[in-house]
């Protein structure tokens, strides 16, 4: 029974170290440790939290990106589809254009031809008369070349006036 | 493998050396050596060498030796060879305890005969015979407050945690909480969070509450280990077996006891007396049996701290001293292993006592503390 | 006398450290994953059993 009975002087020093030892520790280490060890959990739950939150910011963010990527797609479709529809539209009025002008400048050149013709038959017309009144003169000349011939030509006038 | 195997040669060779010390024919007696490792003394044994013969040399260190009997009387461990005086009377220290004599150093019995100590330093009676039956002797005893080994060991132990721990403490205040551990903090700060996680916060479920026990669990937790971690060094300042002395273990489990009833709720207590929803006629065995469970279950983890390192040690020392009771080296080997085998399991018998006595204390601690689920 | 009851609560424990490690063996074979859990809770249930035992011990070598 030696090994079994508490001894009482090793009670009463046991629990004034472990009291004394309780109180000291407390404040001098479990204090500052277990403080160090909250504020670094809560840093850690702080940054996680962050780091989620900046997480779904970014998937939001992308999903935005792909928005905008796809509006962008669908713009420059909207753009090409516009310009080739200019295009035909430009091409069209192009060749309405050019037809007029074709008929106008055919037009033109039609009025100035038969301007040219006329002036053409009215310079042959002039060449001709001028001609004509040159043989004529000629002929007179020769005709009328004599007295007697110039007499000959007036009395057959008059009778063929007078006849009228 | 082949440092291991020098080791054990160099090992096996120092055994024999002390082995045959021994050979002049007396006998070693193993079981006084082992109860006078596991128990507790006066003064600090260093060393002894050649024990029991003529040239026996004991170093040891004297502790001061507090009495208090009409008065405080304090004085130093070497002075027990013979008798002290103290205030008016004297003491003589024998075998472990102390009675108040007169000036001759005489020791009564019931029937009136007288014993003193001759010069040998051995009790005889009147004609001259040893004797040796000190339940017999009813002299007064003074009250015993001195510092022995344990006590002193204990108290190496409290000043190790503290160096420890306040110089953790220290880097984290100079650095703060969120810079990365240096030097000590890297060994404290696994077993602040294993005990603070795995342990409290696990049985106490109240977080506010179970912040006020933490720093009483962890003191708990590290003493015990210091003080196991310290018994089982087999050189001086370290084999003193603090945690398997029973002294030692009851004054934690009545602090134990006093932590877990007096922050109790009062279901906890309405549930040991007046145990709700259960049937009269059993509530009448019920109550005796919760009631008398209030006291097995620190009664229990006193005795279980107990007798795990008092038993360690004794079969460590047990199979230490086989080479000496077989006085061959033939058998040091084999024994050595398992010395060696038994010394782990020790290691991790401390661990695994101080792990379970913070355990079951927190345990007890959050059945009287939790609000009971219904 | 001593002798014959350490010699039965040697076997008490024995059986009883055993029934746990065959559990626990039996367990962690179907569910590795667990492994660990189980064997910290195989330990604390053994050294619970080991504490009983040596109650037992310390009652039959010291008292009687």
């Amino acid at each position: 029974m030696g090994l079994l009975t508490p001894d009482p002087g090793l009670v009463f020093w046991t629990t004034l170290t472990f009291v004394i030892l309780l109180l000291i520790l407390r404040k001098v280490a479990w204090k500052p440790i277990l403080r160090a060890i909250k504020v670094r959990q809560e840093y850690i739950q702080f940054s996680l939290r962050d780091a989620e939150t900046a997480q779904e910011t970014l998937a939001q963010i992308s999903v935005k990106q792909k928005e905008i990527i796809e509006e962008g797609r669908r713009q420059r479709d909207e753009i090409i589809r516009e310009a080739r529809d200019l295009k035909n539209e430009i091409i069209r009025e192009a060749k309405e254009t050019a037809q007029v002008e074709a008929t106008r400048i055919i037009q033109q050149t039609h009025e100035q031809m038969v301007r040219e013709k006329k002036e053409a038959i009215l310079a042959i017309k002039q060449q001709i008369s001028m001609l004509s009144l040159d043989i004529a003169s000629k002929i007179l000349r020769e005709e009328l070349a004599t007295n007697e011939r110039q007499k000959y030509i007036i009395n057959r006038h008059l009778q063929e006036v007078s006849l009228n | 493998m082949r440092k291991i195997l020098c080791l054990l040669i160099c090992v096996v060779f120092t055994g024999t050396l002390f082995a045959s010390g021994s050979e002049k024919g007396d006998e070693f007696d193993a079981s006084t050596l082992i109860m006078h490792h596991i128990g507790d003394s006066h003064e600090w044994n260093i060393i002894s060498f050649n024990k029991g013969k003529e040239n026996e040399l004991n170093i040891t260190l004297p502790l001061p030796i507090i009495l208090w009997h009409k008065g405080l009387h304090i004085f130093m461990s070497s002075k027990l060879h013979k008798i002290v005086k103290i205030g008016d009377n004297y003491v003589l220290y024998e075998h472990g305890h102390f009675y108040i004599t007169d000036s001759n150093g005489e020791l009564f019995d019931a029937e009136g005969n007288i014993y003193i100590k001759n010069a040998e330093g051995e009790i005889i009676d009147a004609e001259g015979a040893v004797f040796t039956d000190f339940d017999k002797i009813i002299n007064a005893h003074p009250l015993d407050f001195s510092i022995t080994q344990n006590t002193a060991s204990m108290f190496m132990g409290a000043i190790l945690l503290l160096l420890i721990f306040g110089q953790a403490a220290r880097g984290y205040i100079k650095r703060g909480g969120l810079s990365v551990p240096q030097g000590v903090q890297l060994l404290v700060e696994p077993l602040v969070l294993f005990v603070r996680d795995d342990i409290v916060y696990q049985q106490i479920e109240d977080q506010r509450k179970a912040d006020f026990f933490v720093p009483y669990l962890l003191t708990l937790f590290c003493f015990i280990l210091i003080n196991n971690l310290i018994g089982l060094v087999p050189f001086f300042p370290g084999a003193s077996n603090v945690s398997g002395n029973i002294s030692f273990t009851f004054t934690l489990a009545i602090i134990s006891f006093l932590a877990v009833n007096i922050f109790a709720s009062r279901d906890y207590w309405k549930h040991i007396f007046f145990a709700p929803g259960i049937p009269f006629l059993i509530k009448i065995f019920i109550v005796p049996v919760e009631f008398v469970g209030l006291f097995t279950k620190p009664f229990a983890l006193m005795l279980r701290l107990f007798a795990n390192i008092t038993a360690g040690h004794i079969i460590i020392l047990s199979l230490a001293s086989i080479i000496f009771v077989m006085k061959s080296f033939f058998a040091s080997p084999l024994t050595i292993i398992l010395a060696l085998v038994m010394f782990c399991l020790e290691l991790l018998v401390a661990f695994l006592q101080a792990y379970i006595f913070t355990l079951l204390t927190a345990l007890f601690i959050g059945m009287a503390v939790n609000k009971a689920h219904h | 006398m001593t002798a014959l009851g350490l010699g039965i609560i040697i076997f008490g424990v024995g059986l009883g450290i055993g029934l746990i490690g065959k559990g626990a063996m039996e367990s962690m074979s179907r569910q590795p994953e667990a492994s660990s859990k189980i064997q910290t809770a195989m330990i604390i249930a053994a050294a619970l059993i080991e504490g009983a035992a040596l109650f037992a011990i310390v009652v039959c070598a010291f008292i009687l």
